[in-house]
């Protein structure tokens, strides 16, 4: 087994190391023991493809999920998932979740003193096209505060998990918003080292998908690891 | 080869991954009736031998992939061989799942029947990757990941056989500490 090709290791700083002390709960649920190098077997190689039959028709607009709009300020986000050759990743499929307007998750552990939006659930799915894009509408979510140390705030954002060619492409990520003083106050956003790394992760905002007297727009594009070189066969 | 485009950072799922999660588990639990079908459940702890009540885990085997390739997906859009499940306020998980055949190796050989499992919480700002296997299958004494891991660990990737008809199997995660799961690195 001389010859055994392994699994591609991230480049330093690009990606959060485990252990990350000013993240406090990262100190009691990751691993101390050496990781140890995987051989990339036809396992690593290969990995799920998701059909548009788990894709409902206001799965893309988190605003049309209720009998009312909800509170907030509407925006569209779009984007394109991208391998590491630049290539698009078609059928791809995106989940998102987020908290509402007022920085609350319809969640039963969000202990958050902030309403619930009735007419907001903050939960969407998408699958990208053949360009690798995705779209969808939503409220631009709440910054909230968290028990990581004094007066801590999450700056706010929007929970991405992502599929692409091959189980080694996954990823969950979240993406921030241009111009929010609390990123450089975030252990969670400042995991990133590389500096570059880490703005690829704040939107731009993108004034050519903006409707004029309707939504702002914001773009976000994510590189999943791969090199396209896994077929990806049609979903549907 | 250069690399034009460095891969997206990750962040963490956080507590309130279920929001835009737990539909495809809900789905997966609909569809999973068919007899034949094994069960994989077990235990999440962290360095204190707390549970871990908010983890989410993936499962993906490919035995029945004989190139590079993946599995379609039915008409509810899910494929075979994947499975998600996230832990319970005990720590719990479960999943319900095709039995693992071997899977290629690549070379002609045959890998042990096994699961690659991604873990996902709040507290990893990545997600670890991981490899479950059976007891019992004579594979586990050749296969070339398995050996990889040193001797002391590899027990950590090996699942017991909870049941005599040998279909229900426990597997637990120990996230830090000295009977630490062997984790892989990316």
């Amino acid at each position: 087994m001389e010859s055994m090709t392994t699994v591609q290791i991230a480049i330093a700083g690009t990606q959060p190391e485990f252990c990350f002390p000013p993240y406090v709960s990262s100190l009691a649920r990751s691993p101390r023991l050496p990781l140890i190098v995987l051989p990339e077997t036809l396992t690593e190689r290969s990995g799920p493809v998701f059909g548009h039959g788990l894709i409902g028709k206001t799965d893309h607009d988190l605003t049309l999920q209720h009998d009312g709009e909800p509170l907030g300020e509407r925006i569209f986000v779009h984007g394109r998932v991208l391998d590491e050759d630049g290539r698009p990743v078609r059928g791809a499929l995106i989940e998102v979740w987020q908290a509402n307007a007022a920085g609350r998750y319809r969640h039963k552990v969000d202990g958050h003193d902030a309403p619930l939006d009735p007419n907001f659930s903050g939960a969407g799915r998408m699958i990208t096209d053949a360009e690798g894009r995705y779209f969808f509408k939503t409220i631009k979510p709440g910054a909230y505060p968290w028990a990581n140390h004094h007066n801590a705030w999450r700056p706010a954002h929007i929970h991405f998990s992502l599929f692409g060619a091959g189980i080694l492409s996954r990823l969950v990520t979240q993406m921030y918003f241009p111009g929010d003083p609390l990123q450089a106050l975030d252990p969670i956003f400042n995991s990133i080292s590389d500096e570059s790394a880490r703005l690829r992760l704040v939107s731009r905002l993108d004034m050519e998908t903006s409707r004029p007297n309707y939504a702002l727009a914001y773009a976000f594009d994510i590189v999943l690891r791969g090199h396209g070189d896994t077929p990806f066969e049609e979903a549907w | 080869m250069t690399t034009k485009f460095v891969p997206s950072g990750s962040q963490t799922v956080g507590p309130f991954f279920s929001i835009g999660l737990q539909h495809m588990i809900d789905a997966q639990a609909e569809r999973h009736t068919a007899s034949g079908m094994i069960e994989l459940r077990g235990k999440v702890i962290d360095r204190d031998d707390a549970p871990v009540v908010d983890a989410l885990l993936e499962f993906w085997c490919a035995d029945r992939i004989e190139s590079f390739a993946t599995l379609e997906p039915r008409g509810d859009g899910l494929p075979s061989g994947f499975y998600r499940a996230a832990t319970n306020a005990e720590g719990n998980y479960r999943i319900k799942a095709t039995r693992p055949g071997p899977a290629p190796f690549g070379d002609g050989t045959y890998q042990a029947p096994h699961f690659l499992v991604l873990f996902f919480a709040r507290g990893l700002l990545r997600h670890l990757i991981t490899r479950v296997y059976f007891p019992m299958a004579q594979e586990n004494d050749t296969d070339h990941v398995l050996l990889q891991v040193p001797v002391a660990r590899r027990h950590t990737l090996i699942a017991h056989a909870d049941s005599q008809e040998n279909h229900v199997f426990h597997w637990d995660i120990v996230l830090q500490g000295a009977d630490e799961t062997a984790f892989f690195a990316w």
